[in-house]
């Protein structure tokens, strides 16, 4: 008997046809848990890293966390893995939403796509029985609409639908992969769906899941639900609204953006606006958006509403979620947030990346402003800031005209208009970036340690998945800090408390020099294992990795996990495992080419830089993680890990080398 | 004359405070389960959230009584502009459908407010529904034992209408010699 896990992947052969049920190894769980851990797995024995994101062996896994399926709240995360196109790094994007369950149900943890389907299909699981159907009249419908056209076709309302819109099939570098109100957005996974010629992926489960002790388990569970309960009920005074609840950011709920849309910054991730908001947009943004959103929603099993349902006139109805309520307004300098009700319907059919998206389509205007595009690569382009970015949307999504670079994502995009047209001007436009991977649009001013360490080397390359426990910045008064310290159960040590009532907004206690190197190793190791336990459960962030005090928690796992599974394992344990994916995913990535003097935050990301603190920062944090000075894992901190065979393949591809060790 | 008191169970559901979480759906299937919460399966639930995303429509629905026959008649409700479907508010168990049903066997589930020994303060769907889309109230009714002559002369009334009095009589008198 197999617990919280069904203990069989679905494997297709897209060229082939062939559909095999597989049962799975029982000793991964113990050795990856799941999900995000076991999917990396996977990659690594069966991916070299000759592997080209386009290849046929490039394996598109889709996979539900170990604790999805299960009465843990808001354990919905369905995961993608596959080599992203624009990094040709190990992406794992994730979503919400009612997928990754409904998966479990129909009795697998995961389905491997292998190979590419000779024409456009779509997958239907209907628990054992599992069909490849053709999907040539789903070609080039929108990703929301498939959703809807493959339930009606299957008449089955409750199937559960991820498909990718016209950007996935034309492989656009930044398509994402949508279902119901969320998306698996960052890397370009539906570019590699579209690939392997996959419209969509339909899922309907009548099975059990089964617990190793449920009643310990929901006993357990009370404490996550009671904590859930007190936190709704007291928001922390001392940060600002967006930061003071739990789930991913209340965007839907909360109209207050004063600190999104003055904070960050506008435009191709351009400038600050930090008069932006007036009380006249203030009121005209929460009239529209109070009259827009007709209903908070969740994702599968989960008691928060971060999700909403938009209802603008003209628009068909369609589900938003998150930052995607800003960041198309922002990049267009639209300061009418009916733009961005209007844009994200389109978008999402679409099926593209709402943080890269943007940002590409910003840089584009740039380019055309200081006449690197010509006025001939712009005919019939409208004049007006909204107009211009739904026709950029359009281009890229098709891949029409300059469409075809922007398609590829600001760091591509740069450098294929530079060679082609001559003009290096073009490279200078890609200022975001990270690993080729577009970040968040945030511009400050002072170095920042800990974000130094998280925008460099974390695998996910996406600021909203790797940070989240730790306050963002200092709080200015110290009896704020004495308050906010006193009831934090979530820290792994009790001294992370001192580290934050030392913690300055200026002077010597301050950024860039305080937290030091080794604290701030410290505090960024234990945020991105956070991460890493979320992603093999399938827990979604915003109720535990990327929120302050948060429902679950290091202290939390173990004894879920053990209940669940029958698994005895305490928070060392647990530690060891996800550390074990970690540094698998890191080699993986190693080689696939990542060194170390790509593990940077883009160069204007602050305004004030300190090149020797930077240095030591990262030689520090590699050191705390047990790698060398270039960033690979030591053979001892694999062996601790029990990935000899990992520094076996390190070695012999000579990316370790004894006297490094 | 002699009274009887009876407990009377409601759960209030205020469908417009439901964000389709489906929590519900899990604690019951768990709830049902032999052991106790080891198997989860929400098509086994004995509540559903009839959802249709798009139209703004998320509805918890209790199984009722099973019923072996579908209904020939039915109706659409369109309320605030939303028009659910000819089933959606309908909590029986029957052939036309395969809600509340176990998944395996067909066989029909009920809704029976999760009766437990020792007692639940309250149903689990009800326990797990932060957002309080899902009331319990229970009262207490006392009734007077009183034979409802009227009440079974309309049903006898019904009988025969269908069966014809003299066979309705041929049967009462076969049943009490039996008896």
């Amino acid at each position: 008997m197999r617990y919280a896990e069904t203990g069989y992947n679905l494997e297709i052969d897209l060229a082939t046809g062939n559909i095999e049920k597989v049962e799975t190894d029982p000793k991964l769980m113990a050795t990856h848990l799941g999900g995000l851990g076991t999917s990396v797995k996977m990659h690594w024995d069966r991916v070299p890293p000759e592997t080209k994101p386009f290849d046929s062996g490039n394996l598109l896994i889709m996979s539900a966390g170990l604790f999805c399926g299960t009465p843990a709240h808001s354990a919905n995360r369905t995961l993608f893995t596959f080599i992203s196109p624009q990094t040709n790094l190990l992406a794992y994007p994730m979503m919400g939403g009612f997928l990754a369950a409904e998966l479990k149900y129909a009795g697998y943890d995961k389905v491997i796509f292998r190979n590419k389907a000779p024409k456009l299909v779509y997958i239907w699981i209907n628990n054992d029985k599992v069909e490849i159907r053709d999907a040539s009249h789903l070609k080039g419908k929108g990703a929301l609409e498939t959703q809807e056209l493959i339930k009606e076709e299957l008449n089955e309302p409750r199937a559960q639908v991820a498909a990718i819109g016209l950007a996935g099939e034309n492989r656009v570098f930044v398509a994402s992969i949508e279902q119901s109100r969320s998306s698996s957005s960052r890397g370009g996974g539906g570019a590699v769906m579209g690939d392997k010629n996959i419209k969509a992926i339909a899922v309907r489960g009548t099975k059990n899941l089964y617990l190793y002790n449920g009643a310990k388990f929901m006993e357990r569970l009370q404490e996550v639900t009671d904590y859930i309960k007190y936190r709704n009920a007291n928001p922390i005074p001392q940060v600002m609204t967006i930061l003071s609840g739990i789930g991913s950011p209340q965007e839907m709920k909360h109209t207050d953006e004063k600190w999104h849309t003055e904070s960050f910054a506008w435009g191709n991730a351009r400038e600050r606006r930090k008069t932006f908001w007036t009380e006249e947009i203030e009121e005209s943004w929460t009239k529209l958006q109070l009259n827009t959103v007709k209903r908070l929603i969740s994702c599968y099993n989960c008691p928060q509403q971060c999700g909403g349902l938009i209802d603008y006139k003209g628009v068909p109805a369609y589900m938003m979620k998150c930052f995607s309520k800003l960041t198309y307004a922002m990049g267009a300098y639209v300061d009418d947030l009916s733009f961005s009700f209007k844009i994200c319907k389109q978008a999402f059919e679409y099926g593209v990346d709402s943080f890269s998206t943007p940002q590409i389509l910003a840089f584009a205007v740039e380019l055309y402003e200081d006449g690197i595009f010509t006025d001939k690569d712009f005919e019939g382009c409208p004049s007006d800031n909204e107009g211009r970015f739904f026709w950029l949307l359009d281009r890229l999504a098709h891949r029409e005209g300059i469409g075809d670079y922007l398609a590829d994502g600001t760091y591509w995009a740069a450098r294929r208009i530079a060679a082609d047209r001559g003009d290096t001007r073009a490279l200078a436009y890609d200022h975001n970036t990270t690993k080729k991977h577009e970040q968040m649009n945030i511009k400050l001013g002072m170095l920042d340690p800990l974000y130094f360490l998280m925008y460099g080397t974390n695998e996910k390359l996406s600021i909203t998945q790797i940070e989240g426990n730790w306050p963002q910045a200092p709080f200015e008064k110290m009896e704020d800090r004495i308050e906010f310290v006193k009831d934090w159960p979530q820290l792994p040590d009790e001294k992370f408390k001192k580290y934050f009532l030392d913690w300055e907004p200026r002077g010597e206690m301050a950024n860039p020099y305080y937290p030091t190197p080794q604290i701030a190793s410290e505090i960024v190791d234990w945020m991105e294992m956070l991460h890493n336990i979320d992603d093999a459960l399938g827990i979604c962030a915003g109720m535990s990795s990327f929120c302050l005090k948060p429902p679950y928690h290091v202290h939390v796992f173990p004894k879920l996990i053990s209940a669940a599974t029958g698994m005895e394992v305490d928070e060392a344990a647990v530690k060891k495992i996800v550390n074990r994916s970690r540094n698998l995913h890191r080699a993986f990535n190693i080689l696939r080419g990542v060194k170390r003097e790509d593990e940077k935050p883009p160069e204007d990301h602050w305004k004030r830089r300190f090149p020797e603190i930077e240095e030591n920062l990262l030689t520090t944090y590699y050191h705390y993680k047990g790698w060398n000075y270039d960033g690979v894992p030591t053979k001892e901190r694999l062996h601790e890990l029990d990935l000899d065979y990992v520094a076996d393949e390190l070695q012999r591809r000579g990316v370790l080398k004894d006297e490094q060790n | 004359m002699s009274k009887t008191k009876r407990k009377i169970k409601t759960i209030k559901i205020d469908a417009d405070k439901c964000n389709g979480c489906r929590a519900c759906e899990i604690a019951c299937s768990g709830f049902h389960s032999t052991p106790k919460y080891d198997i989860i399966n929400p098509a086994r639930s004995r509540i559903q959230v009839i959802t249709h995303r798009l139209k703004n429509i998320w509805l918890p629905v209790f199984a009722g009584e099973y019923t072996p026959a579908e209904c020939m008649g039915r109706d659409i409700y369109v309320i605030d502009g939303k028009e659910y479907g000819e089933c959606a508010f309908c909590r029986q168990p029957c052939p036309s459908r395969d809600l509340f049903k176990e998944p395996d066997s067909k066989l029909p589930l009920k809704c029976d407010m999760c009766e437990d020994d020792p007692p639940q303060k309250e149903p689990l769907c009800v326990q797990v529904c932060l957002n309080n889309v899902l009331v319990y109230e229970e009262r207490e009714v006392e009734e007077d034992d009183v034979f409802k002559s009227d009440m079974m002369e309309m049903s006898i009334k019904s009988v025969v209408d269908s069966y014809g009095l003299d066979n309705v009589v041929a049967t009462l008198a076969r049943m009490s010699e039996k008896s």
